[in-house]
């Protein structure tokens, strides 16, 4: 199968070990992967934030990058972004470009839903050593309905002990919000406290979800409350054979 | 009104989380187990939002239609088009009735009209007989919940306001405390002249409306007085009788957890024979207040499904944290983000859309299906696109966004730009995250250029 990587641009800049696992871990499924390297942003933060005519603009853009290419599949290591492709259609009037935001999104897939629903794996053949949790990103688990799947996974990893995370539970938003998280900082850290207590109490060495957006917060609590815990994206769990 | 600066003086009272915490958690797991004793939630949740649906879609009909079946009951229906003009009415019948003392059962939309303070003003004493608003009354404060009124009191500072108050002994004693409030409050259903309820909701077929509670005040201040008038949203009416079932099934196990109220009232005009107990008029004021303009786009129209359940409040990270009175507006949480700023105007209450992490668990819970996040976009891009807002913060951000777009629509540039931000070690200026969480570097290779270097190929590492 021919695989699109939508990289996303935080995986791209910030947490390029999520984007390099995703590709090791596709190969190793019997994947080929392309990357186009004209995407940038899916316009997320604009649409959010209520920038629509920008968040537009970048939309029409990703949509004719993927229009370019006839792989079998789209695939993301990030169910927020996923999820933003999903929502495109709805930037639209014109019927034109609503069909093609639709095409494009439904070619497109989160990682883990892509390995577990496309692929039908549960056993990517990884192995690593550690007691994790999993945090469930918002968008992954409510807009795209993902929960079993990234559990499934990181069970079969040889070395994982897999732990849910005790109240507020894995569920709970970890307050990151996009441009949430800075318009009202001492909100989304009251909200982020409460997931990070959570995580103390599980006693894991790390963290895992399937978004760089809610590592980059729980992750950037969680060093700056000086806990041993790692927060790791799904990809490097999946991509590891150590 | 600061959002921000009430937010995060809420965020420093420690009772307050306390009781939120413990009330939200409460609330949640309540409804959690009394909805998995519903064979097919899911199909109850769709089938009332399609009545919802259809209603909205026909307003005026079935609108008219339950205020011609009331008035045929006996019941008298008047129409107000904004909150001054429904408390014109209501005071104009008090007045009209002699009335010095009006008791009300709890109701929504008389907050939202300010009826109390409209009612003072008028030289009537109006009395809360929800024990949950009673409380705020006493207090001097207002709801911070449409469901728990005084869901940020705690037990103790309950027991105080009733020491002070009501001169009891001081006792943390629930059933003392409930007890008090009763006592306190049977004189003043003895010597009230008028009974103020709100309506969960109104039946078009039949002109009945319907008032849930557990206290049993709702069905003293309905039917003691000599005169009730019963103030609902004209997004209340539903079409037929048989309506009711699905929403009996829907809303008490999302508000409080319970399979039903302890009490269900269904009113259908005055009493028929003089020797009948009742009221012997029964007024019904159908207030408009902003709602009509939101019937105008499907995206907002939806806002009006709302049957005011509260189980969004209890779901939402924001309004666990920080509680109700810091979003300044009646209706406070994810509904009351939404609803505000489209009764209001956005003027005042721009700020509520932006009060959400957008994490999508209000949409969850609705027992309506309606897509808060969705609605809360729109008006962030109605926000923006009114462009009203021009201090610094806001020029800045329209700046960063104007950027934001340019830079991304150019690959190379992106690229350019990051390559610099990384061989300068810029950071960004983001003291509003690094103040609590540390910043996340730039990776010292980025993924696109791993690609280049090597990862592109078949096997690369």
């Amino acid at each position: 199968m021919r695989v699109s990587l939508f990289v996303t641009c935080l995986a791209d800049q910030l947490w390029p070990a999520a984007a390099r696992g995703a590709v090791q871990v596709l190969r190793r499924m019997g994947c080929a992967v392309e990357f186009d390297e004209r995407q940038t942003c899916c316009g997320q933060p604009a649409f959010n934030t209520g920038y629509r005519p920008e968040a537009c603009a970048l939309a029409r853009r990703l949509i004719e990058i993927f229009e370019s290419s006839d792989a079998d599949a789209i695939v993301s290591p990030s169910g927020s972004c996923t999820a933003m492709l999903h929502h495109y259609e709805q930037l639209f009037e014109d019927p034109g470009w609503r069909a093609r935001a639709r095409a494009v999104a439904e070619r497109t897939h989160e990682l883990s839903a892509f390995l577990v629903n496309r692929l039908g794996v549960d056993d990517v053949g990884a192995s690593f050593r550690g007691r994790l949790t999993w945090h469930d990103a918002c968008h992954g688990l409510r807009d795209l309905k993902i929960k079993d799947e990234p559990r499934r996974l990181l069970r079969r990893v040889r070395g994982v002990e897999l732990v849910e995370l005790p109240p507020p539970g894995a569920e709970t938003c970890c307050g990151f919000g996009g441009t949430f998280s800075v318009k009202y900082p001492e909100i989304s850290v009251a909200i982020l406290d409460e997931k990070v207590d959570a995580i103390d109490r599980a006693g894991v060495d790390a963290v895992v979800s399937g978004d760089a957006s809610c590592l980059m917060q729980i992750g950037g609590r969680l060093s700056r409350r000086g806990s041993a815990v790692r927060a790791l994206h799904l990809a490097e769990v999946l991509a590891s054979t150590a | 009104m600061s959002f921000d600066r009430d937010a995060r003086a809420a965020l420093a009272d420690g009772q307050l989380r306390g009781a939120l915490r413990h009330a939200t958690t409460l609330f949640g797991e309540r409804r959690r187990a009394a909805i998995a004793e519903v064979p097919d939630w899911e199909g109850a949740r769709d089938r009332a939002r399609a009545i919802k649906d259809e209603t909205l879609l026909h307003l005026d009909r079935y609108l008219e239609q339950f205020a011609a079946n009331a008035e045929r009951a006996g019941a008298q229906v008047h129409w107000a088009r904004d909150a001054a003009q429904a408390c014109d009415i209501i005071a104009g019948i008090a007045a009209r009735r002699g009335a010095r003392t009006v008791v009300k059962s709890k109701s929504m939309a008389t907050e939202e009209i300010r009826l109390n303070a409209a009612l003072a003003a008028r030289g009537i004493a109006p009395v809360e007989t929800d024990l949950g608003e009673y409380i705020v009354q006493l207090a001097g404060e207002e709801p911070s919940h449409i469901v728990v009124p005084a869901i940020h009191k705690t037990k103790g500072q309950i027991a105080a306001l009733f020491a002070e108050k009501l001169g009891m002994e001081p006792s943390d004693d629930v059933a003392k405390l409930a007890a008090a409030a009763r006592q306190a409050l049977r004189r003043r259903f003895a010597e009230a002249d008028l009974g103020v309820s709100g309506v969960n909701f109104a039946v078009a077929e039949t002109g009945t409306i319907l008032i849930l509670e557990n206290e049993g005040n709702a069905r003293l201040t309905t039917s003691l007085p000599r005169t009730h008038v019963a103030l609902m949203g004209i997004e209340k009416v539903i079409p037929r009788f048989a309506d009711l079932e699905v929403f009996l099934r829907l809303l008490p196990r999302s508000g409080t957890g319970q399979a039903l109220t302890a009490y269900q009232s269904l009113l259908t005009g005055t009493k028929r024979h003089p020797a009948d107990e009742g009221p012997e008029e029964f007024h019904i004021v159908l207030l408009d207040n902003g709602r009509s303009r939101m019937l105008a786009s499907p995206v907002t129209r939806q806002t009006l499904a709302c049957i005011r359940c509260g189980a969004c409040l209890n779901a939402c990270p924001v309004y666990r944290q920080i509680g109700g009175h810091a979003y300044g507006s009646v209706y406070p949480g994810p509904i009351g983000a939404v609803l505000t700023p489209q009764l209001l105007g956005m003027g005042e209450s721009a700020e509520l859309p932006y009060a959400s992490s957008l994490c999508g668990a209000c949409r969850d819970v609705c027992p309506v299906k309606i897509d808060i996040p969705a609605v809360l976009l729109h008006l962030r891009a109605q926000a923006v696109a009114r462009g009203g807002s021009t201090g610094t913060r806001a020029l800045l951000e329209r700046l960063a966004f104007a950027s934001y777009a340019a830079v991304m629509a150019r690959p190379r540039l992106f690229g350019w730009l990051m390559a610099c931000a990384r061989r300068l070690h810029i950071v960004p200026p983001l003291g509003a995250w690094t103040k609590w969480r540390d910043l996340r570097p730039l990776a010292p290779r980025s993924f696109r250029d791993e690609w280049r270097a090597g990862l592109r190929h078949e096997g690369g590492r």
